[in-house]
């Protein structure tokens, strides 16, 4: 019964977002009476968000009971499992993961609908049409082509389990993390389009970006610990001591990041000076078309990895024809109505704005370079050639631009707005940023076999630790906004993260051996005993479970790695151990036994390699600072403490 | 842009710097994909034309049956990679990944030594039959099956 009450809410919630659209359309209309209608736009787009995120718990229940007389947990699921992943199982696959990106997307309309002040009545109506538009299409999808609900008949007697390699507890968080930050882009998207659709109107472009800056800020929080958690998860699963391998899917999540980032600067400019009107709203679009086109990539099967599920072409025809008509659409839209937004206020080419908007054409160009790495072997294919673009690439054309975004970290956020002088700026963060440059330079010149992009990232990632806390100078910082908490926050993250990434890079020691039990070895200031494997049983698997004690001044650590051998489906997993200390990881990995009984080990010393994920997710915080800064709830909080004092 | 422009002109200035970027990110994408882009090659395409010596390729195809031999100190293999038409050599030191054995589908990244050989830093092996390396999959007409049976029976 759960299955059918599921689909009728599906259907339901289609119906719903249809009539939001019609709803919606209608605010925009000359004639009064059709204007009326339009005031139950709110209301619907609510009780829209309401029935798709029931319709989604439907499914959660289903993967909770595992029934397996519907054909998605007989496929995707298993009694034996535990609970924690039968209910990840239920966004482990394609259609609940689609349903997932759906009911985010009703919620994200619901959303607007409830907290929406700001805007006058045709923007908003025009913003909860684009939305619904985007859902209906997606449900269009859901419906037809990848019904979550279908049963099995018969029932199957038993499901045929999860990819083990996704049986982890990142998995429960990875996907729904990233989803809400690809599909919280949308709501940036359809205030875009809302805004084009709307026309001339008397809002104030101040409010429309301050209306769409906390879903950026939002998605974008959400984007960046998604990236880091997906970082980490793929850095300990899959025991190649690497954190990030410009796989097409990690890609897929990158693009929509940097283009987020790239907007959550320039609404900045739109809701602080009235600038840069036309560049945010194309942003906005680009934005969230990147991450359609990012789901695109992972769900239609074009690419095949651990993040594609069951190959299908005609859900590929499918998707690609949506993604055409939303993003062509758009862009059609941006052209044809761009020249009825008037252009906004005018600055300096050296001033915030001015720093700001190169900032952007940075992110812009390193996107660009991602797009055409990651696309141009599915290009070359359909020519016939097949060949892959490696990380050699990206680091040799997204690396140096990357630190040139870093080196202009040290003084954008310094300057004022509008108009400024190179020479009005505090001395500290030139004498820093050449401080920087030197090092980087003299590193490379006197320490042997030293590379270009370690070497400067060590060096700016230092410099920026120190430079990014120069806007906190001579300042009160119990008056210092939230806001600039925030700012201040997430640059030092960046800088921790490129620390991290830099000493990874250049200080990471490796070690390859072949040990019978009683043997050691030393990798970096470690000392590692191998004292045997035994084999050991988990809830729906048996290991192979090596064991390591690991010496490092006068204590003893033991480390576990493990080769695993799941049931359902029989596939063998490698579960590397981590040793985290405050100076860096030791990461083990077992491997083959060898004819002669010794085991193959590999073991890596990396310094400082946790600093990547810290410095991602203090990239978050200062975000997620920003956010609440800006919202109503300091003030209510202020008014709450305000009120129990007197 | 010292001087103050109008807010038409400004927009006109900022769609050029807009412009510039892209070209810009273009000419450095093509520029570096001449040089990095690795071929994806089946064992016969790389029999008939070896890539030079150090550069960058990437090998698909199954392990020979009985073709694995390990190396004296335990930590590197030799496998003879085949697609049925032609056979490669292929040279790995480290641990490979847990699925890869023999009659299986790999992919090696890596290069080609001075003997016809290849030289790979890093294999993938066909996980279950929802994760294969993409380029396996897509091999024409064939499937790994296919061209395991094709190895094991070459009267096929």
């Amino acid at each position: 019964m759960i299955a059918e009450a599921g689909l009728l809410l599906l259907w339901l919630a289609a119906g719903l977002a249809l009539l939001q659209a019609v709803t919606g359309f209608a605010g925009l209309a000359r004639r009064d009476d059709v204007v009326a209608l339009g005031l139950a736009v709110r209301p619907v787009a609510i009780v829209h968000g309401v029935l798709c995120a029931v319709a989604f718990l439907c499914l959660i229940a289903l993967f909770a009971r595992t029934d397996l007389s519907v054909a998605l947990v007989a496929n995707n699921s298993h009694s034996a499992k535990p609970m924690l992943f039968k209910l990840a199982g239920a966004w482990g696959n394609h259609e609940g993961s689609m349903l997932l990106w759906l009911t985010i997307l009703a919620i994200g309309g619901a959303g607007v609908a409830l907290f929406e002040r700001r805007l006058g009545a045709r923007m908003l109506s025009a913003t909860l049409a684009a939305q619904a538009l985007l859902a209906f299409g997606f449900y269009a999808f859901l419906l037809f082509a990848s019904n979550p609900f279908a049963r099995l008949n018969p029932a199957a007697s038993e499901g045929a389990g999860l990819n083990p390699l996704l049986q982890d507890p990142g998995l429960a968080f990875h996907p729904p993390t990233l989803y809400f930050g690809y599909v919280g882009l949308s709501v940036a998207f359809s205030f875009a389009v809302g805004a084009l659709l709307a026309g001339r109107t008397k809002d104030d472009w101040r409010d429309f970006a301050r209306a769409m800056r906390p879903w950026v800020l939002a998605a974008w929080i959400f984007l960046t610990v998604g990236i880091a958690a997906g970082s980490y998860w793929a850095y300990y699963e899959l025991g190649w001591g690497g954190w990030w391998f410009w796989d097409p899917v990690e890609n897929a999540s990158l693009m929509p990041w940097l283009a987020a980032t790239a907007l959550l600067h320039s609404v900045s400019v739109t809701a602080n000076r009235d600038g840069l009107r036309a560049w945010t709203i194309m942003l906005a679009v680009v934005a969230f078309s990147m991450s359609m086109i990012g789901t695109f990539i992972v769900r239609s099967g074009l690419l095949t990895s651990v993040h594609s599920f069951a190959v299908d072409p005609t859900r590929g025809v499918f998707i690609l024809a949506l993604l055409a008509i939303y993003i062509g659409g758009a862009l059609a839209l941006f052209g044809w109505r761009i020249g009825k937004v008037s252009s906004g206020a005018t600055f300096a080419g050296i001033s915030r704005e001015g720093a700001l908007v190169a900032n952007n054409l940075l992110l812009s160009v390193i996107l660009g370079i991602v797009l055409i790495g990651t696309f141009y072997p599915i290009a070359a294919e359909a020519l016939g050639h097949r060949l892959s673009v490696g990380p050699p690439y990206f680091n040799r054309t997204a690396g140096p631009i990357a630190l040139l975004l870093v080196a202009l970290l040290f003084v954008g956020p310094l300057l004022r707005w509008r108009s400024d002088r190179p020479g009005r700026l505090p001395k500290i963060a030139w004498v820093l940023l050449a401080a920087a440059v030197i090092a980087a330079i003299a590193l490379v010149a006197t320490v042997p076999a030293t590379t270009l992009l370690p070497a400067f990232g060590l060096a700016l990632g230092i410099g920026l630790a120190l430079a990014s806390l120069v806007p906190l100078a001579g300042r009160s910082l119990r008056r210092t906004p939230g806001a600039t908490w925030g700012m201040v926050v997430a640059h030092f993250g960046v800088a921790v993260a490129l620390i991290g990434m830099a000493s990874n890079a250049a200080f990471t020691e490796e070690r390859l051996v072949a040990l019978a039990p009683g043997q050691s070895t030393s990798v970096g200031p470690w000392r590692v005993d191998f004292t045997g494997v035994e084999p050991i049983a988990g809830p729906n698997w048996t290991a192979i479970e090596g064991g390591l004690a690991a010496r490092y001044g006068d204590r003893i650590d033991r480390l576990t790695p493990q080769l695993r051998s799941f049931f359902t489906p029989p596939t063998e997993t490698s579960e590397a151990a981590l040793l985290t200390r405050w100076n860096g990881q030791l990461y083990a990995v077992l491997g083959q036994p060898t004819e002669d009984g010794r085991w193959q080990l590999r073991l890596w010393w990396k310094p400082f390699v946790t600093l990547i994920w810290f410095g991602g997710l203090l990239v978050a915080l200062g975000g997620a600072i920003a956010l609440v800064a800006r919202s109503r709830v300091p003030g209510a909080i202020r008014r709450l403490v305000a009120r129990i004092r007197s | 842009m010292t001087t103050r422009l109008k807010p038409k002109h400004q927009r006109l200035v900022l769609a050029i710097f807009a412009l510039v970027a892209v070209v810009a990110a273009g000419l450095l994408a093509a520029s570096a994909l001449k040089d990095e882009a690795a071929y994806f090659m089946t064992p016969a395409e790389f029999a008939a034309s070896p890539t030079a010596v150090g550069k960058s390729a990437r090998l698909g195809g199954m392990v020979e049956k009985g073709s694995i031999v390990s190396a004296p100190d335990g930590l590197g293999i030799a496998f003879i990679a085949t697609d049925g038409k032609a056979s490669v050599r292929v040279t790995y030191r480290g641990i490979v990944p847990d699925l890869f054995r023999e009659g299986s589908g790999m992919v090696a990244d890596g290069h080609a030594d001075e003997t016809g050989g290849f030289v790979a830093t890093r294999i993938l092996a066909k996980h279950d039959a929802r994760y294969m390396p993409p380029q396996l999959g897509a091999m024409p007409g064939e499937t790994p099956d296919e061209i395991a049976r094709t190895i094991e029976d070459p009267a096929r």
